[in-house]
């Protein structure tokens, strides 16, 4: 086939990723996260990216390498705490060298939409009469008090899928889809890791859960040397 | 003194709060005691579990040893598929949240204030914290159940007259399950509905930090 979206390596799919960027990470708890992506950034040394993830805890061991090989300055998170002693994120906020934003997971998500979708932000009824919504600005809908969101975009995402054809179509299995179709539409640059490539036809259309258009690189997850 | 009487176990208050999930509705647990009650849901009434991370329908928590690496709930816990599930994107899973298509969830909580407030995300003295899900589910579920030790670690009240802790919402609580009660936070303050075997209402006063309203039947906590 003439044109694919495929790179040899995951080292070459994140080489051009800068200092600075705002990378949308796939996985839900380390699980079904774009593990050879994250493993070869942290390898390259990147500095001060803005991390937008679900969560660091439990297994997210390929989220940790990247924080302690101090790449990134600032997460946004619904839950970016591990709550163990040997957190690394938790150490870096408190020595005062990581930003850290916690925010309502759904509100994440919905920012994300928007950012993918060209809607200029939504009003969410969550975290009204917390601190959350403090200072910010909100409007009653329909006999409901809403707090603006507004969208929120990525320079790269980095996701994790189950199959990919040459054309970035994807299909997942099981709760592989959750976060990461989640996070695939808002970032100029989508790198799906994948573990199986196929030609295109290879998914059933009726089956495709990312349609190609949003995804711009992909990475067969067995070319990813691990950690 | 209720310093050294007998507290219920967490599985008894996940076994309380089993029971407060109709038949066929939509639940979504959250992290610690509230995850133990998909085991004490009886095969007959058949609960769906909404998970954030994409998944409806999924099965209580797995056994050792038939964890499918792929299966967690929110909190990276395994569960076990079966029959009938359905997975999709964490948009449309807090979709269904702010939709008001999940029926119950049931939480944790640091503190819950007399008329519903939910305090669950940041221990002040930390200075940070995970939300998750949990104000999403405060906003949006139709009901929120929490379930939660009666006191923390300190001997300190978890149900208070007012919250100081930093909010997850406000008046979202409509049920308490803890080990020594069974507690309702209404507009007008919190009434107490059971108490744990060998536990007068006076005795769950003194531990409490909100002003109870006590009824005259107040029914035995039965599981």
């Amino acid at each position: 086939m003439a044109f694919s979206k495929l790179y040899d390596s995951a080292q070459a799919a994140v080489a051009d990723i800068p200092d600075g960027a705002t990378i949308l990470v796939g996985g839900v708890s380390g699980v079904n996260a774009p593990e050879g992506l994250l493993s070869a950034l942290a390898d390259r040394g990147v500095r001060d990216l803005t991390c937008v993830c679900d969560s660091n805890y439990y297994g997210a061991e390929a989220l940790h390498r990247l924080v302690s090989a101090g790449c990134v300055s600032r997460i946004i998170s619904p839950a970016p705490f591990t709550g163990r002693s040997d957190d690394p994120v938790h150490e870096l906020w408190r020595a005062g060298t990581m930003t850290v934003d916690v925010v309502p997971w759904g509100t994440l998500a919905e920012r994300m939409r928007s950012a993918g979708a060209g809607i200029g932000g939504v009003f969410l009824p969550v975290g009204i009469g917390t601190r959350f919504a403090e200072g910010r600005e909100t409007r009653m809908v329909n006999g409901v008090e809403c707090v603006f969101e507004a969208p929120l975009r990525g320079d790269f995402a980095l996701i994790r899928a189950a199959c990919a054809d040459g054309v970035g179509n994807l299909a997942y299995e099981g709760p592989q889809r959750g976060w990461n179709s989640a996070v695939v539409s808002a970032a100029r640059v989508a790198i799906a890791e994948v573990d199986q490539v196929v030609e295109p036809g290879g998914i059933d259309p009726e089956l495709v859960i990312t349609p190609g258009i949003f995804v711009n690189r992909i990475v067969q997850s067995s070319s990813v040397p691990v950690g | 003194m209720t310093d050294d009487k007998e507290r219920l176990d967490r599985a008894i208050i996940a076994m309380r709060v089993a029971k407060e999930l109709p038949a066929g509705s939509c639940v979504n647990l959250g992290i610690g005691i509230p995850t133990l009650v998909s085991m004490f849901v009886d095969d007959e009434s058949v609960v769906f579990y909404h998970s954030e991370s994409g998944v409806l329908n999924c099965g209580p928590l797995a056994d050792e040893g038939s964890e499918d690496i792929d299966l967690i709930n929110a909190g990276g816990q395994f569960l076990q598929s079966v029959p009938g599930m359905a997975y999709f994107s964490s948009v449309e899973a807090f979709a269904m949240i702010r939709g008001g298509h999940v029926d119950v969830t049931v939480l944790g909580a640091h503190q819950v204030s007399a008329t519903g407030d939910l305090a669950n995300w940041m221990l002040p003295e930390r200075g940070v914290g995970n939300i998750g899900g949990a104000m999403d589910l405060a906003a949006g579920a139709d009901k929120v159940i929490v379930a939660m030790e009666h006191n923390d670690r300190s001997g300190n009240p978890k149900v208070v007259q007012e919250c100081n802790f930093p909010l997850t919402g406000r008046g979202c609580v409509s049920l308490i399950v803890t080990d020594v009660a069974v507690l309702e936070p209404t507009p007008d303050g919190m009434v107490l509905r059971e108490t744990a075997p060998g536990w007068t209402p006076e005795e769950v006063q003194e531990v409490t930090g909100a002003r109870l309203i006590i009824p005259d039947n107040i029914a035995e906590y039965e599981v």
